[in-house]
C-alpha cells in the first residue's frame, strides 16, 4: 500500500527503461490515436505483436501488462454485449473476409419478434463487439507499458519538458510538475495518517463497516474532517520548509538530472511514427497499395 | 558586528484583535559566526517565532533583525539571507518535497540555480555529512524518524547556509534519533565550522552548547554560560528540567561531596569513580 508513491513502476534495466520520458510519453500518445484507426484484423494482430516485442524487450513480466486490462475487463465486456445486440438488424449480405477467402452470407445470426419489438444478433455486431474489445485492450495495455518502465518522478519531469512550450501562454508548467511531485511524495504520508486516525477512532468504539453505504459513508466522516484539517497544517509547514530552502517559483531554477534526447530515442520516435504510418495506409488505403492484403 | 544580531524584537499573533497573544516581547541578542547557541524555552516560550523570524518567514512588529547586516524587513533580501540561515523544522515528513531522497536534497541547490555537476555534487557532500550516503537512492518513508529528519538538515545543508537553525528538530524523535542527529550537528559545529542555533525545550541538549539563551515567556530570562544548570530551582521557575546528571553532581555537591564541574554523564562517571 504505502508503495503506491512508486505507482506501478517495474525495476529493470532495459532499453525502454532507459529511453527518455519524452519519447516515450509522444510514442505512447502516437499510439493511443492510431490505434482508433485501425479496421481490420490483420492489423490488430500485427499490432498485438508489436506491443508483445515491445514487452519482452522493457523485460516486464507479460503477467503484468496483462493485469492491467483486469480493472476495465467489465468496461470491454459491456461495450461488446452492447455492441452484439443492439446493432441495428439490417438484412443486407454480409461479407465475412478471412484472409484470401469471402464467404457471403446472411447478416442475421437470429431475430425474435415481440409484437413490435425486434431482437437479434449480426454478424456486423459481432464483428464490431470483437474490433471494439480489441480496441479498448490494446488501448490499456500500451500506455500501462509507459508506467511499468517509467518511474512517476520521471514521467513528471518528461510532462513538465514537454509543456515547457505553453509557458508563452502563461501556462504555469513548473508549478504543476511541483504539485504532482509533491502530492507523489504525501500520499504515503496521508495513507498512513489516515489509518492512524482510524484507529483512534476505532479506540473510542467508531464503527466504519456495518450499515449501508449511506451509514458507512457518515460514519467516515470523523477520519475525514482531521485528515483534512492536518493536511492544510501540513501544506503550510511545506510552505515554510520550502521559503526556507531558498524556493521562489520556477524563476532561476536548475534541475539536477536534465533529460537527455538522445539518438535511440530519436530512432524509436521514427520507428513509432513508421509504424503510425502503416496504421494510416491499411485503413485508407493509401498508395493503392492494398499494402497490408498483399503481406497475409 | 555579530552575524546574527536581534534587536529589541516584539511579535503578537492576532496583532490587534482582543485576543492577541503576545509571543515575543523585546528581546535582543547576538550570534557570532561558529557559535553554538542553545534556545531554550518552555512550551509557549517564543522561542520557535523567534526561530521563523531569524530567516524573515516572520516579521517582527518592532525591532530589527540582521542577518550578516541584512535587514529581514527588506523583501529584496530575503533570498539572500535564506542563502545564509537554515532553518530545519520540527516535523521531517512535512519538510520533504520528493520521493527519492537525492531528489529532496536538490531541492534546494536547484533553487540557487547551480550547475547540475555542482548540484550533484553538494547532494553528495550534503548527505555524506549527516551519514546517510547509503539511501540516497531510497524513500524517505522507509526510514526512522532519526534518519528522517538527518535528510531534513542535509536539504538544508546542501543549500551551504552560514548558520543551521534547528526549530525542535528532535522533539518528535525517539532518544536514539536525538542522539543520531545532536551528534550530527555537533559535528558539523566543529569541522565544517557551522554556525548552530539550537532551540529546544530539552535542557540536556543545552549541555553541548557554548552558550544558552533561555526565553520564558516571550522575554529574555538568561544568556551566558552552562553556569546557570547550577541554579536549578531558577531554571525550574522557567518550566525547565534540570538534567539528572547535573541533578545529582548538585545533589552531591550540596551534600558535602568534592564534585568538579561536569556537563556530561561520562564525566560524572568519572568524577564519582575518581572520588570512590
Amino acid at each position: 500500500m504505502r508503495d503506491i508513491a512508486l505507482g506501478q513502476y517495474y525495476p529493470a534495466n532495459s532499453i525502454i527503461h532507459r529511453m527518455d520520458p519524452r519519447a516515450k510519453i509522444i510514442i505512447a500518445l502516437m499510439y493511443m490515436v492510431s490505434i482508433f484507426f485501425i479496421n481490420t484484423y490483420t492489423v490488430y494482430v500485427l499490432t498485438f505483436l508489436v506491443l508483445f516485442l515491445l514487452v519482452l524487450l522493457s523485460k516486464v513480466p507479460i503477467k503484468l501488462i496483462l493485469k492491467s486490462v483486469k480493472p476495465i475487463l467489465f468496461l470491454i465486456t459491456f461495450t461488446a454485449v452492447i455492441n452484439l445486440f443492439l446493432t441495428p438488424l439490417e438484412n443486407k449480405p454480409y461479407v465475412i473476409d478471412v484472409y484470401f477467402r469471402q464467404w457471403t452470407v446472411n447478416n442475421i445470426i437470429f431475430e425474435l419478434k415481440w409484437k413490435f419489438i425486434r431482437f437479434g444478433m449480426t454478424w456486423t455486431g459481432v464483428n464490431n463487439a470483437l474490433k471494439m474489445a480489441l480496441r479498448l485492450t490494446l488501448l490499456v495495455m500500451g500506455p500501462s507499458l509507459l508506467t511499468l518502465t517509467t518511474t512517476p518522478v520521471t514521467l513528471t519531469d518528461g510532462v513538465e519538458s514537454l509543456m515547457k512550450p505553453l509557458r508563452i501562454i502563461r501556462f504555469p508548467v513548473h508549478e504543476l510538475a511541483l504539485i504532482m511531485s509533491i502530492t507523489l511524495k504525501f500520499i504515503p504520508n496521508i495513507i498512513e495518517e489516515t489509518d492512524k486516525i482510524m484507529m483512534a477512532q476505532r479506540a473510542r468504539c467508531a464503527d466504519f463497516d456495518s450499515g449501508n453505504i449511506f451509514k458507512k459513508a457518515k460514519a467516515l466522516l470523523p477520519v475525514i474532517i482531521p485528515l483534512f484539517v492536518n493536511s492544510l497544517r501540513r501544506a503550510e509547514e511545506l510552505a515554510y520548509a520550502m521559503d526556507s530552502r531558498c524556493y521562489r517559483g520556477s524563476k532561476g531554477r536548475t534541475k539536477m538530472k536534465e533529460l537527455k534526447f538522445g539518438l535511440k530515442d530519436f530512432m524509436a520516435l521514427l520507428l513509432a511514427a513508421g509504424f503510425s504510418f502503416l496504421i494510416f495506409m491499411a485503413r485508407y488505403n493509401w498508395f493503392s497499395l492494398n499494402i497490408i492484403y498483399s503481406l497475409v | 558586528m555579530s552575524l546574527i544580531e536581534v534587536k529589541n524584537v516584539k511579535y503578537a499573533y492576532n496583532y490587534g484583535s482582543q485576543d492577541a497573544i503576545v509571543a515575543v516581547n523585546d528581546v535582543s541578542f547576538g550570534i557570532e559566526e561558529g557559535e553554538f547557541v542553545a534556545l531554550v524555552g518552555h512550551n509557549g516560550s517564543g522561542k520557535s517565532t523567534l526561530a521563523k523570524m531569524l530567516n524573515g518567514l516572520i516579521i517582527p512588529l518592532d525591532g530589527d533583525v540582521l542577518i550578516d547586516g541584512m535587514n529581514t524587513r527588506d523583501d529584496s533580501l530575503l533570498y539572500d539571507i535564506r542563502r545564509q540561515i537554515g532553518v530545519v523544522f520540527q516535523n521531517p515528513d512535512n519538510q520533504m518535497v520528493a520521493t527519492i531522497i537525492e531528489d529532496d536534497i536538490a531541492f534546494g541547490p536547484e533553487n540557487l540555480g547551480l550547475d547540475p555537476k555542482e548540484i550533484r555534487e553538494r547532494v553528495d557532500w550534503a548527505l555524506g555529512a549527516v551519514g546517510m550516503e547509503k539511501h540516497k537512492k531510497g524513500m524517505p518513508f522507509r526510514l526512522s524518524g532519526g534518519q528522517k529528519q538527518r535528510v531534513a538538515i542535509a536539504g538544508v545543508l546542501a543549500i551551504k547556509p552560514r548558520v543551521l537553525v534547528l526549530d525542535e528538530s528532535t522533539s518528535m524523535l525517539d532518544p536514539k534519533g536525538r542522539t543520531e542527529v545532536l551528534n550530527v550537528i555537533k559535528r558539523l559545529n566543529k569541522e565544517e565550522n557551522i554556525t548552530v542555533v539550537l532551540i529546544t525545550h530539552y535542557m540536556d541538549e543545552a549541555t553541548d552548547a557554548d552558550r544558552i539563551i533561555i526565553l520564558n515567556k516571550g522575554k529574555i530570562a538568561h544568556i551566558g554560560g552552562k553556569e546557570i544548570f547550577l541554579e536549578e530551582d531558577r531554571l525550574r521557575s522557567y518550566g525547565l528540567n534540570v538534567p539528572t546528571h547535573i541533578h545529582i553532581a548538585n545533589s552531591l555537591r550540596q551534600g558535602g561531596m568534592d564534585i568538579g564541574q561536569i556537563w556530561t554523564e561520562r564525566e560524572l562517571e568519572e568524577e564519582i569513580c575518581r572520588l570512590l
